[in-house]
């Protein structure tokens, strides 16, 4: 969940009024956002660097908010205020418009063929006559950031350039060349450098260091001329020095390049609507011309408002009020989705707004009317659907035998599914290929190297974990191991196994044995050859030699007992003699 | 048991007082060592109340080794002053004294010697009194008589200071006669023996008290893992509830399940490498639908993310049924997440979750079957945050209200599926699936009292705490 902070006292002058952290907090939680923490610059550099470093940054109080993934309207102070104000019904949501420019032809910008191979796609716009102040351009800036690191996933989909339209003259080119041939003056740097030594150059910068593995593998790069040769941008890595904005920009030039069009229509008109506040005529946005290698030509920003038609009963069925239609209208509209209730006195016709890409369906509409509603003050209701319960047999017969090996004196462990290879195979003396495990193929650490195929290396580590505790200890689990089996549509399934140790000075196999004759006990299996069961000696690496059998239960192999083998006990880390039991007991469903 | 003949000697002695008397008096009269009375007094208090006790200690003056030396021959000035002769003695001769040395010091500062310097043949030391008064072996005889209390502290701290004397604590019992005094002990029985219960003998035996205080000896027994005790219930409150349990016994699960199904698409972050576990070697997947994208994205196998998966598989196989049914589904089961670890994030916990799939459901059905479903866990303040969720929508953050901490905590997530992921399966219009879902760690911790994960799940768990966890009672 994307995370905005904003100046306390700035939200409150453009909400109109204060709020005490309380009630903005309560706000916020109606709204669908979390006023997560308060806090301060000076606060937040303590934190992470300490005092001496904190002395002399701002103690103005932030707030900062946890906006849902979805609304990338409200990653800025500007789309925040805006969202509250509407909701609290102190102003009407905006329209965003697009402009021709007064009297020219709008900014052309030109897609070349070269670009297909790496990036194809870009839309562009300008904010004309707008005016920043130290706040604004912040924000500005600080959206973008926001953006890319949503939306634009990491720059990977979109990338934006933002840029001063007064140092540059088109028509501009996005066109993809050789990083050899690409050489300009980047951003905050004193000299120029090649697309090859910027690549360099970023390897050790915290912040480019994340994005320079989109484009580095690729045969060309691609960059952003304009009509004098001067370079924008080289997206998704850097913007060129000579255009950048600053806080007496007056007209500001936005292109998105993108692998994701849809995407990055989405992020040029959010970055449009949410500062066309500060043109000179708010609100409005001058056009740009996008030129495709076809020869084909778009106007962006889009900036669609798009309607949908929905009953009132429907919301009203599917919140659970009755509400009229009419004041459902007016709900949908506190949340700047403009709505009007049709002749027929039924019907809504509702707007969804360029800010509101977050609404795709109806349901998305029904959900902002309960937000506008209030979910808490939704009746709350019982559904009358009668079902009769049933327990899963499987999971039925694991609680039923869990109970009865604790009577049985054992104690429950709880271990992990995943593990190290070497757990389930070296440490017990197995070859890795006869354990059918699944192997992770992007584990953090060798501990999540494979799912398990036994249960006994987590009970072996629980043992070695409290070697401290009196003798003997007796341990057992319940649970699932997973094993490769190519019959199932994902290749591999889940096994239920019981499994248990006797850990002691002596092996104790006739208590692990003892167990085991219980086990067959409770599952009403008699001793005895065809439906009884019966142990016959076995070998098996993991257990001491002739000291291991195999189970038998109506005449299927179910698994193993024995005393476990001295290396097996070694490379646990273990110093006693241990006897374990090892069953699958989906046989006895 | 002490020797009987002094428990009874005790006895007589303190029948014979009025108010009490102090054990090492006892001890001194009797001539026996303190401890032995020490003993009696014992094993007559684990009798009952035949006598009352009460320890206490007493200080008193002591003479040193050195200090008994010279009350039995003097002090060392005095033994320098009468073994000079008349006619004096050299000054060599008295130094190889034992007590020379010191006497010599003292006497002279007393003035009972005088030292002969230029006498011929060496120094040389003459009496200069006939008679004297050695005070100092006055006093310790005094001490020795124990009548220490005569000397003034000065003095005693004089002769301790010269390493004579010593200030010594002694503990000691003041013994009275307890309730049940008696001179005569019977032997108290520590246990009814069947011999007792034939014969009919308790009837006349006396029993030695239990000792209420200690602990008694635990039982022999396991233990089940509180984490799966905490299970048990929620199991128990899904039946209670009318819910089926889903069959969740499938770590391994396609992406198409996990995520195409839940209307997750391929670029939503939570299918990046940072975050899910992909199984590597050959892919087996088989999916239901065709979609325009990239099928082999579907098809990567994963370790699932959710449990929502298994929701998926089962509400498409309602779907396929030839008439819907109305159904109330649950499972509790491991998830895995290939996230950073910290003391309440693991790569693996367990998911609870609850759907009900039926016509005409409403957001207020769920907020009420919440209410319910919460009112078993003993939470009864709730209230729900908007929220976002990719297959949900309205999507509903459950916050209940912590009366130890004061604040509304985040307790599940909730929300209704989109239609967007029911009816490709195939599930009637007008059909509304509620579901919610919450960790199984999180209620165990908060009541449990865990702060680290790590202390409830896993092979590094103290099995000392899995033996002391009392029984799951969600709602008390």
């Amino acid at each position: 969940m994307p995370t905005v902070s904003v100046k306390r006292d700035l939200l409150f002058h453009a909400l109109g009024r204060t709020y005490t952290d309380e009630e903005f907090d309560e706000l916020c939680f109606e709204f669908g956002l979390e006023l997560d923490e308060i806090t301060s610059e000076k606060d937040i550099i303590s934190r992470e660097q300490g005092d001496t470093k904190a002395e002399g940054a701002s103690d103005v109080i932030l707030y900062k908010i946890d906006v849902p993934a979805n609304r990338y309207d409200l990653l800025c102070l500007e789309g925040l205020v805006r969202g509250l104000q509407v909701f609290k019904q102190k102003m009407e949501a905006p329209r965003y418009r697009r402009v021709s420019p007064a009297s020219s032809e709008p900014q052309r910008l030109v897609i070349t063929e070269e670009t297909t191979a790496v990036r194809p796609h870009a839309v562009a716009a300008v904010l004309r006559n707008i005016t920043f102040t130290q706040e604004r351009y912040d924000s500005f800036i600080e959206l973008q950031e926001k953006l890319h690191q949503n939306v634009c996933r990491k720059r990977t989909l979109v990338a934006i350039g933002t840029h001063d339209l007064d140092t540059i003259s088109g028509p501009f080119t996005y066109t993809a060349k050789p990083p050899g041939d690409i050489r300009f003056k980047p951003l905050n740097q004193a000299k120029e450098y090649t697309a090859q030594e910027l690549m360099s150059l970023y390897k050790t910068d915290s912040h480019l260091r994340h994005y320079l593995h989109i484009i580095e593998d690729e045969a060309v790069y691609p960059v952003i001329y304009d009509s004098n040769g001067i370079v924008l941008s080289m997206p998704p890595i850097i913007n060129g020095d000579h255009s950048k904005i600053s806080l007496n920009t007056k007209n500001v030039f936005i292109e998105c390049t993108a692998t994701d069009l849809t995407k990055a229509k989405i992020v040029l008109d959010m970055m449009v609507t949410m500062f066309c506040e500060y043109c000179e005529e708010p609100f409005t946005v001058e056009e740009a011309e996008v030129v495709y290698p076809d020869g084909r030509t778009c106007q962006y920003p889009e900036l669609a408002y798009r309607k949908e038609t929905l009953s009132a009963d429907f919301i009203n069925r599917k919140v659970g009020i009755s509400e009229s239609t009419e004041h459902i209208a007016q709900l949908l509209t506190k949340m700047c989705l403009r709505s009007e209730v049709m002749s027929d006195g039924e019907q809504i016709e509702v707007e969804i707004p360029p800010t509101r890409s977050d609404v795709i369906h109806a349901c998305d509409i029904m959900e902002d009317a309960a937000m506008a509603y209030g979910f808490n003050n939704i009746p709350r209701t019982t559904p009358r659907t009668y079902t009769i319960a049933n327990q899963l047999p499987l999971n039925k017969l694991s609680e039923l035998l869990r109970q009865d090996l604790a009577a049985a004196g054992f104690t429950e462990a709880l271990t992990f599914a995943l593990c190290s290879q070497e757990d389930i195979a070296d440490k017990l003396l197995k070859n890795i290929s006869e354990t059918r495990a699944c192997r992770i193929s992007n584990p953090k650490t060798a501990e999540f190297q494979v799912a398990r195929t036994t249960l006994l290396s987590g009970l072996l580590k629980t043992v070695a974990a409290n070697r401290k505790m009196p003798l003997p200890l007796r341990l057992f689990e319940i649970s699932d191991v997973v094993l490769k089996d190519e019959s199932k549509d994902v290749g591999a399934r889940n096994n239920r196994r019981l499994c248990a140790v006797y850990y002691n000075k002596s092996p104790g196999f006739e208590v692990i044995h003892g167990l085991m004759d219980r086990v067959m006990q409770l599952l009403e299996i008699k001793p005895g050859q065809g439906n009884g069961y019966h142990i016959q000696a076995a070998d098996d690496s993991t257990f001491f030699p002739g000291r291991c059998a195999e189970i038998f239960a109506c005449g299927k192999s179910i698994g193993r007992l024995g005393v476990l083998h001295p290396d097996v006990i070694n490379r646990f880390e273990l110093t006693m003699p241990c006897s374990a039991l090892d069953i699958d007991i989906e046989h006895f469903l | 048991m002490a020797d009987t003949g002094l428990v009874e000697t005790l006895l007589r002695r303190v029948e014979k007082v009025d108010g009490g008397l102090d054990s090492q008096d006892v001890a001194t009269s009797l001539g026996v060592d303190h401890q032995a009375i020490v003993g009696a007094v014992k094993s007559l208090l684990a009798l009952g109340d035949v006598i009352s006790a009460d320890q206490r200690s007493s200080k008193h003056w002591e003479l040193t080794g050195e200090g008994c030396e010279i009350a039995e021959q003097g002090s060392h000035e005095a033994r320098v002053v009468s073994s000079i002769p008349e006619e004096g003695m050299p000054q060599s001769q008295l130094m190889k004294l034992a007590f020379g040395k010191v006497g010599f010091s003292k006497a002279m500062s007393n003035k009972w010697i005088r030292l002969d310097k230029g006498h011929e043949g060496g120094p040389r030391i003459f009496k200069t009194v006939e008679h004297l008064e050695d005070l100092v072996r006055d006093k310790l005889l005094l001490v020795q008589k124990g009548q220490a209390s005569q000397l003034e502290e000065k003095e005693k701290n004089e002769l301790k200071k010269r390493k004579l004397l010593s200030e010594v604590t002694v503990k000691s019992y003041w013994i009275t006669k307890g309730s049940c005094f008696s001179t005569t002990i019977t032997k108290q029985e520590t246990e009814l023996t069947p011999e007792m219960i034939a014969s009919g003998s308790w009837k006349e035996k006396k029993f030695k008290p239990y000792n209420f205080e200690a602990l008694g000896v635990a039982p022999d027994c396991g233990h089940l893992h509180p984490l799966m005790k905490v299970r048990t219930q929620f199991r128990q409150i899904f039946l209670e509830m009318g819910f089926t349990e889903m069959p969740t016994n499938n770590f391994i699960e396609s992406s198409f399940w996990n995520f195409d199904s839940l209307f997750q698409p391929q670029q939503h972050p939570a299918r990046d490498q940072h975050d899910t576990f992909f199984l590597s070697g050959e892919q087996l997947g088989v999916s239901v639908y065709k979609y325009d994208w990239k099928i082999e994205e579907a098809q990567k196998n994963i370790l699932r993310t959710h449990t929502t998966a298994v929701s998926a598989r089962m509400l498409y196989k309602l779907a396929q049924q030839e008439k819907f049914t109305p159904v109330k589904y649950f499972s509790i089961d491991r998830v895995f997440r290939n996230e950073t670890l910290d003391a309440t994030h693991l790569a693996e916990f367990h998911q609870i979750e609850g759907v009900v799939a039926d016509y005409g459901l409403t957001l207020g059905d769920l907020m009420g079957i919440l209410h319910q479903f919460f009112n078993k866990l003993g939470i009864t303040k709730l209230r729900f945050k908007p929220a976002y969720n990719p297959y949900t929508e309205p999507s509903m953050e459950v916050f209940s209200y912590h009366e130890g901490l004061k604040k509304w905590v985040e307790v599940g997530n909730s929300g209704m599926f989109r239609p967007e992921m029911l009816l490709p399966m195939g599930l009637p219009e007008g059909v509304t699936v509620i579901a919610w879902g919450l960790s199984l760690e999180r209620p165990t911790m908060i009541k449990y009292g865990i702060n680290n994960i790590r202390e409830l799940v896993g092979h590094k768990v103290n099995l000392q705490m899995v033996y002391d966890s009392p029984v799951c009672r969600l709602d008390s």
